[in-house]
């Protein structure tokens, strides 16, 4: 397995409060790495550091397939190769869901309209809502328009996806369906990082589990290691916490 | 001589009407040359302020202050009286143009910059992710919803332009008010400026109905 995310010593200040105090991470091809950790804890600045929507501290470094992630000329191709799935969906909602999904490769491929809108059927055909292409997003369900935030990243043909806790903002009911749009993309191949609050998810789909607290990686390791046989305090404690209701 | 003879006197109005029609016309010349104008000028300003480096925003911020406090007739009469002096000499419809456009540019830049900033932070964030450059981010998500949120002040700016056009009298341009203070001369007699006054109501209440409808349709949610 080749690295394909870079992370080394990587901070994060916002004033005078720390909220990374050096991460090193890396993440292989292919790899699926579930973060998991109380709120707070920094995972979600995490991930957004990757694709640079929060800058960090001089001196730490980001690589993602060899190309250094920072401002200028090269951040726009790193995010092309990055896509990214937020809890609160942003979709845009003044554009049909196609278009939604046939935005960014039509604009920064540049693909043709109508090679674009096949993609987009043939994507949103993949995460179950083609019948519901020429709606605008306000019409469909919470869980709905996570799938097409989904598709929509997916259109770009991404070496990696992010997911910053995806399931967190949906009603109960709709978790399972964007669960398992994500299962069948982790059976898929593609290399992805998630923020997840999920434990049952992480358990099952996970390569590799990261236990963060306080702005430090405590614990990382495979599914059945970090869930059975935690060995931080801290890991206890949060486990113990989160799965004891 | 009672109300009538004096007020709405048939027999002045109709020797006036053509008068007030040559001047119609010049306010709305004057009127959609400066709404554009600042349209224009409004959007760019808002985007300076916003992203441009603070040696840039700055003094655009500077501007947008000062020409939202000047009075216009103030800068009207130093645009078209006192640049001279300075070798500037413009027409009297451009030195009106121009501080009409300059004022209602200062203007809309500020609802220009309401609007983008009522964009969630999130359409920001997703469209960077996904690789789409500054420009296009403006283009094609910041700019169509904001243009949404911005269109009922913007209207409303736009009446109060039309409104001001009546200024441009000062500089001798023969614009509605002009003609019809000038037919009153004449006739030694107000109704023209009555008929004025009507004219400036038949084309403007058609817009203000229009912002109170975009108004409540968007107060609704969605407005689509």
């Amino acid at each position: 397995m080749t690295a394909f995310i870079e992370i080394r010593a990587l901070h994060k200040r916002y004033g005078a409060f720390t909220a990374l105090k050096g991460i090193d991470l890396v993440v292989a091809r292919g790899e699926v790495v579930c973060i998991i950790g109380p709120s707070g804890s920094g995972k979600s600045t995490l991930i957004r550091c990757i694709n640079l929507l929060e800058d960090f501290e001089p001196g730490s470094q980001i690589t993602v397939d060899g190309t250094i992630v920072g401002r200028g000329p090269g951040l726009a191709k790193v995010r092309a190769e990055v896509g990214m799935v937020f809890q609160s969906f942003n979709l845009f909602p003044h554009l049909s869901v196609a278009e939604n999904v046939m935005l960014a490769p039509r604009r920064v491929r540049g693909k043709s309209r109508d090679a674009a809108r096949r993609q987009a059927l043939e994507l949103l055909e993949r995460v179950g809502i083609a019948d519901q292409a020429d709606k605008h997003p306000s019409r469909l369900s919470g869980g709905q328009q996570q799938r097409v935030a989904i598709a929509r990243a997916l259109a770009m043909e991404p070496q990696v996806m992010l997911f910053d806790e995806p399931t967190s903002a949906l009603d109960p009911e709709m978790v399972g369906e964007v669960l398992d749009v994500m299962r069948g993309l982790a059976g898929s191949g593609v290399t992805m990082v998630v923020v997840t609050h999920e434990m049952g998810f992480a358990r099952q789909v996970a390569d590799r589990v990261i236990f963060m607290d306080e702005g430090e990686i405590v614990e990382a390791g495979t599914p059945e290691t970090l869930f059975d046989r935690p060995t931080e305090p801290r890991t206890q404690n949060f486990l113990r916490s989160v799965l004891n209701h | 001589m009672d109300i009538f003879d004096t007020f709405f006197n048939a027999g002045v109005m109709a020797q006036a009407w053509p008068m007030l029609l040559r001047g119609l016309w010049i306010t709305l010349q004057l009127g959609v040359v400066s709404i554009l104008l600042g349209l224009v000028l409004g959007l760019i300003l808002a985007l300076l302020r916003l992203y441009a480096p603070v040696w840039i925003a700055w003094p655009v911020r500077v501007y947008i202050d000062i020409f939202r406090s000047i009075p216009l007739l103030v800068l009207l009469i130093v645009i078209y009286y006192a640049l001279p002096f300075v070798g500037l000499r413009l027409s009297a419809f451009a030195s009106a143009t121009a501080a009409l456009s300059m004022v209602s540019g200062a203007y809309s830049a500020e609802i220009f910059r309401a609007g983008i900033q009522a964009i969630p932070r999130g359409q920001f964030e997703a469209s960077a992710a996904l690789g789409l450059g500054p420009v296009q981010t403006m283009r094609d998500v910041i700019l169509p919803q904001a243009v949404r949120i911005v269109i009922p002040p913007l209207t409303n700016n736009s009446i109060n332009v039309v409104k001001d056009t009546a200024l441009a009298s000062v500089v001798a341009m023969p614009d509605l008010l002009k003609q019809a203070t000038q037919a009153q001369a004449l006739a030694a007699n107000p109704t023209p400026l009555i008929g004025a006054a009507i004219i400036y109501v038949a084309f403007l209440w058609p817009l203000v109905a229009l912002v109170n409808r975009m108004e409540s349709r968007l107060g609704d949610g969605q407005g689509r």
